[in-house]
């Protein structure tokens, strides 16, 4: 097989995958916000973040598609619906509004927002072009991230470890019985 | 026929604008916590998309971080709703009104 055919072989394979992984990751976060039972909103977040880790594979990102399964769809979806669970899920929401025409304001201000960024894009504000991280990617996009880590942005990496511990801390004091 | 960033840029500001219209209209404080990660992510997806359209890898690092900060961002608001569910009994966004004048 020649390297073009190749490479149409591959773009074809992303554009089937796009295909099929745009449109969930869209109605999958249509669902969440629809959805009456938070657990269930917290199950479709669920698989749209397996959507968006399917994207950034697609996008040569490997690392971070890791790093949001374990984290993202792992551990923060655990938390949450550890926390759904932990204060009972049968409680109806109101559907009464609390401000009037609060939801129809909140729908049409989003539509404005998704018609401003759609406009900017079509007027090629980001002007991007397709490019390659093949250079970028040399030995692995795991290896390139940790070096680029631990070099470029040593001092955020450090300063993200102790955000991190203070957020431990937090939650320690905050989830404290009071006596 | 090739996927070009527009396409992805397109799919997340769809993303962030559904996850706009989440925090303003539900009143589950859970489910508003869930909306705003859904839109740190649509946003981490325009970081990843402007990653290889620039050829550099600073754009993953910062989705990076981002996970780490919103990482840290849900058990803070997560203990923030559990203290408040023990006060109140409820997790609607309405009934936490104690500055209210």
């Amino acid at each position: 097989m020649s390297p073009i055919v190749a490479a149409t072989a591959s773009e074809n394979a992303e554009l089937l995958v796009f295909i099929v992984l745009a449109p969930l990751a869209v109605v999958t976060a249509l669902g969440m916000v629809l959805s009456r039972n938070a657990v269930y909103s917290a199950l479709l977040l669920v698989v749209n973040f397996f959507c968006l880790a399917g994207f950034y594979v697609l996008l040569e990102a490997q690392f971070v598609a890791a790093v949001q399964v374990i984290v993202y769809a792992g551990a923060i979806m655990v938390l949450f619906l550890f926390v759904l669970m932990l204060l009972g899920v049968g409680r109806q929401e109101a559907l009464q509004e609390t401000i009037r025409g609060q939801r129809p304001a909140a729908i049409l201000l989003s539509l404005g927002l998704l018609v401003t960024i759609i406009g900017a894009l079509a007027a090629g504000v980001f002007d991007a072009q397709p490019a390659s991280l093949a250079a970028a990617n040399e030995g692995g996009n795991v290896e390139a991230v940790g070096r680029l880590l631990f070099t470029h942005y040593t001092f955020a990496f450090e300063t993200a470890g102790i955000l991190l511990v203070v957020a431990a801390v937090g939650a320690l004091v905050l989830g404290k019985r009071r006596p | 026929m090739r996927v070009g960033p527009d396409a992805y840029l397109l799919v997340s500001a769809i993303l962030f604008a559904i996850g706009v219209v989440g925090v303003l209209i539900r009143r589950n404080a859970i489910v508003v916590f869930m909306c705003v990660e859904l839109m740190l992510n649509a946003v981490n997806l325009s970081f990843i998309t402007f990653a290889k359209t620039n050829g550099a890898l600073d754009g993953q690092v910062l989705a990076f971080f981002v996970m780490v900060v919103a990482a840290a961002e849900v058990v803070v608001g997560l203990g923030i709703l559990v203290a408040i569910f023990r006060k109140r009994s409820s997790t609607s966004v309405d009934d936490v009104n104690l500055l209210k004048g």
